[in-house]
């Protein structure tokens, strides 16, 4: 859409603005959008498809946005979500970055997927040789070109009924990454997802992933978000992945948006017998972020690993939501989340893990620390565990702390000044998150970037 | 080298030490030995910079110049190296890259270069061989799960690298199996030059026995309350320490 558009669309909502609630402005105005939306489809909008789009934009206006008296939502208020009126867009923009703008991010693997503001960049991607049967495309193409697989997959793993942000990644579901890898195939470099914000508008952006893995398949994804503005946007990203028997995938993320940026993000995961799911989930940017994974263990022998490292500077607020539901006997899940927080930031962990009447010998562990490196940052900690069944192995544990004296003495005392001290005890601390990617390339960029990032936070 | 006078330290106002006077020069080899609790580790700690502790009277100079007005670091990069008597675990930073950043800030301070990582590598792994510990040792994170002589050992490795001209080992023989004492002491021996000092704070004669001092003092309730040859190590081994204190307290007594 042109931006003359979007401002008169957003000029007649602020007109209309007299008399009008805050649930009904916002209402107005995606409304309205997504009526432009509908008109950029040309036709399509009487597929099966748009059908759920339309249902997901009527259920996101019955929602709304949560306010903090939603239990979901009590330490993170999206108001400044809510009062801003963001755009959507719907193509590319006249601007894109350049391939060697993009080129850190590709990770060293030959398999590179460029979406800008949400929108597939062909000539920025790249996509290395793949084994028969595997599809790695974007999700518009995909909407025409493997249409049994959306129509299996699409929207089946993150419901929107009750999360009005899935709602409206859901309502504006254009583009994004698709992926499918077929039975007993192992994709042998990781594929790196990039997805950069540009321009100086308050750009509303939704990527929309569908991964999907057939029994014993095997890959790797690299999820980034970066920019190259530093603009107010709103990143709404869901996720769907679908993992067969015995599949493995590791799912890393790299959360570097400007900081000025509105970032809620929803990974949904279900997994088959005996399958295997690692989430490494990195929060470095954005003003309010809110990140939400959601693992669905329906069948025996899973295992899920879900592992996350927020480092907050300034007045950031980091919030990371995860769900381990155990539905079946016999599987494992482990939780590592550590925050690294300075400055006023603020840091929120909630870890749900519901271990139903069924799954009996559920070995579920939880561990979340933070490391407070001003007085002024906080963390609001929360293990939330609901257990239906009686022979299970649960455990959860939650520490906060400063930098240990004793370590910094030490280091001290041997030639190392207190600021590098702070700086290596620091990255010491978040070194196991770190070390468990097992992309050689993103470690090496998230040592760099944390070691920056911390520094960045120390001079302001 | 170094010269303490009238040393009086203090935590949250119980004196821990309460004058001190002591002076190493370029050279020689000191042990300190003393009762648990008389303040041994306070003095070594305070020499190197915790700033846990109040000082509240004397002075101390080191190389001429007032070392309680220094930052550890500024002390370590100057010169001054604590074996610690518990070696602190640091999960996370790898032996390796922990003396890597400690040699090149010394250095630095040296006006030196940074050793590359072959020099560096090159450098440790002979070090290594001065206190017999593996290869490993590099990689593992410096202190964690390593055991209690092993932490010793590793401090002394530190030293070897780090080559400090004054340095005070805190209770470095205790843990170490009777051979480990005798490697360990003969790197310390190794280590040992003309122009540097060793101060060795000990609770047995038997290191004293490999690494030779030439003064033995005797720290009692905060203060040295006798300073002699090796032989008062000898002494000490014999007949502990209440005769100190009673000489001490005859000496104090108003007649
Ligand atoms: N940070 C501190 N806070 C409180 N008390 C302290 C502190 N440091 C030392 N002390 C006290 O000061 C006294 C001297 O302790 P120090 O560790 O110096 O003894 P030491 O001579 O090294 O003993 P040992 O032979 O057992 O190692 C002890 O009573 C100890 O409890
Ligand atoms: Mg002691």
């Amino acid at each position: 859409m042109d931006q003359g558009g979007s401002r008169k669309i957003f000029d007649a909502c602020v007109r209309k603005e007299v008399g009008m609630s805050h649930q009904q402005k916002t209402n107005v105005w995606y409304q309205s959008s997504f009526e432009l939306f509908e008109k950029s489809l040309n036709g399509e909008a009487t597929t099966p498809l748009h059908a759920i789009r339309r249902g997901a934009l009527e259920r996101f206006h019955a929602l709304g946005f949560p306010t903090t008296k939603n239990e979901e939502w009590r330490f993170t208020n999206v108001a400044p979500i809510a009062k801003a009126a963001f755009t959507p867009t719907f193509g590319l923009p006249g601007h894109i970055p350049s391939a060697k703008e993009i080129e850190r991010f590709s990770f060293g693997t030959p398999h590179r997927l460029v979406f800008v503001n949400g929108h597939f960049a062909k000539d920025l991607s790249t996509v290395g040789k793949l084994s028969a049967g595997v599809a790695l495309t974007n999700l518009a193409t995909a909407f025409k070109q493997h249409r049994d697989l959306v129509d299996a997959h699409f929207s089946k793993y993150a419901p929107f009924d009750e999360n009005p942000f899935v709602a409206l990644n859901t309502a504006f579901a254009q583009d994004g990454a698709f992926i499918y890898v077929p039975e007993g195939c192992q994709v042998d470099d990781a594929i790196s997802l990039v997805f950069v914000a540009v321009g100086s508008e308050p750009f509303y952006i939704p990527p929309r992933n569908l991964i999907v893995l057939e029994e014993r398949a095997q890959l790797q994804i690299v999820e980034s978000f970066v920019t190259t503005t530093n603009a107010s946007y709103f990143t709404n990203v869901v996720s769907e992945i679908s993992l067969g028997r015995d599949a493995v995938l590791e799912h890393d993320k790299l959360q570097h948006e400007s900081l000025q940026a509105f970032h809620i993000a929803a990974i949904h995961v279900r997994q088959k017998e005996r399958s295997n799911f690692t989430s490494n989930s990195i929060a470095l940017g954005g003003s309010l972020v809110r990140n939400n994974v959601t693992t669905v263990l329906g069948a025996e022998w899973c295992e899920a690993t879900l592992n996350g490292l927020s480092v907050g500077t300034g007045t950031q607020l980091i919030d990371n939501h995860t769900t381990i539901d155990h539905a079946k006997p016999n599987c494992a899940s482990h939780e590592l989340y550590k925050a690294i927080l300075d400055g006023k930031s603020r840091g929120v962990f909630n870890g749900k893990i519901f271990v139903r009447t069924d799954a009996q010998k559920t070995d579920a562990k939880q561990t979340n620390m933070t490391l407070l490196l001003s007085d002024d940052a906080t963390i609001d900690t929360k293990p939330q565990l609901e257990i239906f069944a009686d022979d299970v192995k649960c455990t959860h544990g939650a520490t906060v702390g400063q930098l240990d004296e004793n370590q910094v003495f030490y280091l001290r005392s041997r030639g190392i000044d207190e600021k590098l001290a702070a700086d290596i005890l620091t990255f010491a601390f978040a070194s196991d998150v770190v070390n468990r990617v097992h992309v050689p390339a993103l470690r090496e960029q998230l040592e760099f970037l944390v070691h920056a990032k911390l520094n960045e936070g120390r001079k302001s | 080298m170094l010269e303490i006078r009238n040393l009086h330290a203090s935590v949250n106002g119980n004196e821990i030490l309460s004058g001190v006077d002591l002076t190493v020069r370029a050279g020689e080899i000191h042990a300190i030995m003393g009762p648990n609790g008389s303040g041994k580790s306070t003095l070594a700690q305070v020499l190197a910079g915790r700033d846990a502790y109040e000082i509240t009277e004397g002075e101390v100079l080191y190389e001429g110049k007032n070392l309680l007005e220094m930052d550890p670091e500024e002390r370590a990069r100057e010169g001054v190296f604590l074996a610690f008597q518990y070696p602190v675990e640091i999960p996370g930073v790898s032996n390796s890259y922990f003396l890597k950043s400690a040699l090149n800030a010394i250095r630095k301070h040296r006006g030196l270069e940074d050793l590359d990582a072959i020099e560096f590598l090159q450098l440790v792994k002979q070090r290594l061989k001065l206190v017999d510990m593996d290869e490993s040792f590099l990689q593992r994170p410096v202190n964690e799960g390593f055991s209690g002589g092993e932490k010793k050992r590793n401090e002394i490795f530190h030293m070897a690298v780090l080559e400090p001209k004054l340095a005070i080992l805190d209770e470095t023989d205790s843990g170490l199996d009777i051979d480990a004492l005798r490697i360990v002491a003969d790197g310390v021996n190794k280590l040992h030059r003309k122009d540097n000092a060793i101060v060795i704070v000990t609770h047995y004669q038997r290191l004293l026995n490999y690494i030779v001092p030439d003064f033995v003092h005797v720290l009692v309730d905060g203060r040295i309350m006798k300073s002699g040859s090796k032989e008062l190590a000898l002494q000490l081994e014999e007949k502990g320490y209440d005769w100190i204190k009673a000489e001490a307290e005859k000496s104090l007594t108003p007649a």
